[in-house]
């Protein structure tokens, strides 16, 4: 009798799961779709997964081939950027700005969420408020002020160092209140014990709060790596040398012709999805970690 | 606190400050960084919003004093605001306060799916004993992986009433089911609303770009809750459990109360998000029909774009930021997120 409420509950669980499942690929393998197609449309005209004389040209293309429109010397093919660069560039952008929403955001979040200071309601308001002017209005002033840092003689804005630092400063506000919320949950006696054995509070920060704060801590360094993954219109603005752009970019380079070729656009879209479910899988052990435990128990 | 001489409340203020250094020690590396990155930038946004900044004044640059005289653009006080409050400016279908309602309806419905999508899913993906939920999980972030616009251009494109794949599903249900629903429907356009009464002011176009960002939105809060899930220790089910409490009633007392530290956060901030939501409605109904989808961003991007109106964008900004900042204070006030928790 219980065991078969067991199967019934698992069927409707997958029933539910399997129709989320359904919403989410809908879209995505339409994108698929078109990256197959030759066609180069910008739908598909009929629901069909395989289109008519699918081929894998357009991923051939973006993986093997240099991107004519991102070179330092148009004229000279060996001066633009070819996929393993531009993913290069954009992962060196993307984890330096988890890196740094990290980091900072753990020592910041630790602060408010464990000790009563002057100005602390007001300086954790003060990280949200920044958020709340559109990004898109303030693009021309961060411009002119990253322009007058600089840096062994190059602006620091027109660097990928200027980029992580723009896009971890955008990550910061949520790196910090999502691990404040996670911090509060920790329980004191844990740090306390540790005190009392001698431990220092930097100690106790490294070794008690952040292993705790696991599934806290990946969620933030997915949230920074997806932040610097997709951005394109700051880059865009900021750097001037082919060499240094990103994935995001090119995938906007793409769209800025007379003609968008859209298969290789779906297929690099689609490409640039990968790293981050890869990254998410990686991260995924963490985020559940306390679920391991539970079973081992139950 | 009864006879208590103002030098010595000085001087427990001083400690206190004195204990202040240590905490702000810890926050000071993030808080240099936005003060840079973001805060400054910002500054010179609210001086822009009160002159009239144009294209001619975008030589104009803070730190080289001989474009000063030139290029600086005059102040106009508060005009840019009263223009902008009083519908005084020339674009199409301009009205402040409909985009305001339109803008507060938008978030509102969008945060309500996201979270309870998010955390029901993330709920059932929980679930003990669950086949193939790594498999699941992978898949549903998803949403989350893809460019953003990527997206946002699909979604449009799905909507198209010839090729688009809403109206091609429609087709293939007809003719599954025998049903004739019509399969033309220009999703995007039609400005005949769905919902009469209390709802006509929203649009066909708005269910559109709702289910867009429904669909873009809810993983990040499911993975949110899943981090959140992780920190309830599983005894307290099994003694709810053993007291005979029911699902629901455990669903109320241990969940709800053990992930709310975690979701207040991501609803916070989500529902900034989501208020400033540019590219969703930017690039799948542009607005429109008529200007009824408008939201705030997108409006000021236009005067940014179009009208090259620096000065009033700019304003346009701070006036969004004002709101944003109420909403937030008083969310702030319901949900105590800033709260210390041992305090």
């Amino acid at each position: 009798m219980h065991k078969g409420k067991a199967i019934l509950r698992q069927i409707a669980l997958h029933l539910f799961l399997l129709a989320v499942t359904a919403f989410v690929l809908f879209p995505i393998l339409w994108i698929v779709s078109l990256a197959l197609d030759p066609r180069n449309i910008d739908k598909p005209l009929e629901l069909r997964l395989i289109p008519p004389g699918a081929s894998l040209h357009a991923f051939r293309k973006i993986l093997f081939e240099p991107f004519r429109l991102l070179c330092r010397n148009p004229s000279d093919i060996s001066t633009c950027m070819t996929f393993s660069k531009l993913l290069f560039n954009s992962l060196l952008v993307s984890l330096g700005t988890s890196v740094i929403a990290v980091i900072l955001g753990a020592s910041a979040a630790y602060a408010f969420s464990r000790f009563q200071f002057i100005g602390r309601e007001a300086g954790m308001l003060g990280f949200i408020v920044l958020l709340m002017l559109p990004a898109s209005a303030t693009l021309a002033p961060l411009y002119v002020l990253l322009s007058q840092i600089k840096i062994g003689g190059e602006p620091l804005r027109a660097t990928l160092p200027g980029l992580m630092l723009a896009y971890g400063s955008g990550a910061l506000p949520f790196s910090i209140w999502n691990l404040k919320g996670y911090f509060d949950t920790v329980p004191r006696e844990l740090e306390e014990a540790a005190l009392i054995d001698g431990a220092t509070q930097l100690q106790v920060f490294r070794h008690v709060v952040i292993p705790l704060s696991a599934p806290a801590i990946a969620v933030t360094i997915l949230f920074g790596f997806m932040s610097g993954w997709t951005e394109f219109i700051l880059a865009w603005t900021f750097l001037e040398n082919p060499s240094r752009f990103t994935l995001a970019m090119a995938l906007r380079a793409m769209q800025g012709q007379f003609a968008t070729p859209w298969s290789e656009f779906a297929a690099l879209s689609i490409l640039m999805s990968i790293p981050v479910v890869l990254l998410f899988f990686a991260l995924q052990r963490y985020i559940v970690s306390g679920l391991a435990m539970g079973a081992v128990k139950g | 606190m009864k006879g208590v001489a103002p030098s010595s409340r000085w001087d427990s203020f001083r400690r206190k400050l004195r204990a202040s250094l240590g905490p702000w020690l810890y926050v000071a590396p993030a808080g240099i960084v936005m003060l840079i990155i973001t805060f400054f930038p910002q500054a010179f946004q609210v001086w822009m919003a009160f002159t009239d900044f144009r294209i001619k004044h975008l030589r104009f640059n803070l730190f080289n004093p001989n474009t000063w005289e030139q290029f600086a653009p005059p102040f106009v006080g508060f005009a840019n605001f009263y223009k902008i409050l009083t519908n005084q400016l020339a674009i199409e279908n301009y009205d402040f306060w409909r985009l305001l309602l339109f803008n507060i309806v938008w978030t509102v419905t969008n945060v309500f799916f996201h979270v309870v999508l998010g955390v029901g899913i993330a709920l059932a993906l929980n679930s003990r004993g669950l086949k193939g939920r790594r498999i699941y999980r992978a898949l549903f972030v998803l949403p989350w992986a893809l460019p953003g616009y990527i997206t946002a251009l699909t979604w449009r494109n799905m909507y198209d009433p010839r090729f688009g794949a809403i109206n091609q599903l429609i087709e293939v249900i007809n003719r599954t089911f025998g049903t004739s629903f019509p399969t033309d429907t220009r999703w995007l356009e039609v400005a005949q609303p769905p919902i009469g009464g209390p709802l006509s002011f929203l649009p066909l176009s708005f269910y559109c770009v709702l289910l867009a960002n429904i669909w873009l939105g809810w993983p990040f809060m499911t993975v949110v809750a899943t981090g959140a899930l992780q920190a309830i220790p599983e005894e307290l089910y099994e003694a709810a459990s053993i007291d005979g409490a029911s699902g629901w009633q455990k669903f109320w007392k241990i969940t709800v109360p053990l992930i709310r530290p975690a979701m207040v956060p991501a609803i916070m901030l989500g529902t900034i998000w989501t208020f400033n939501q540019f590219n969703v409605i930017y690039f799948i109904s542009g607005g429109g029909p008529f200007g009824r989808t408008e939201i705030l961003v997108t409006q000021a991007f236009k005067l940014v774009y179009e009208q090259r109106l620096y000065g009033v964008a700019a304003a346009f900004s701070l006036v969004v930021f004002f709101i944003l900042l109420i909403i937030t204070l008083i969310n702030n006030r319901i949900t105590r997120a800033t709260e210390a928790y041992y305090a």
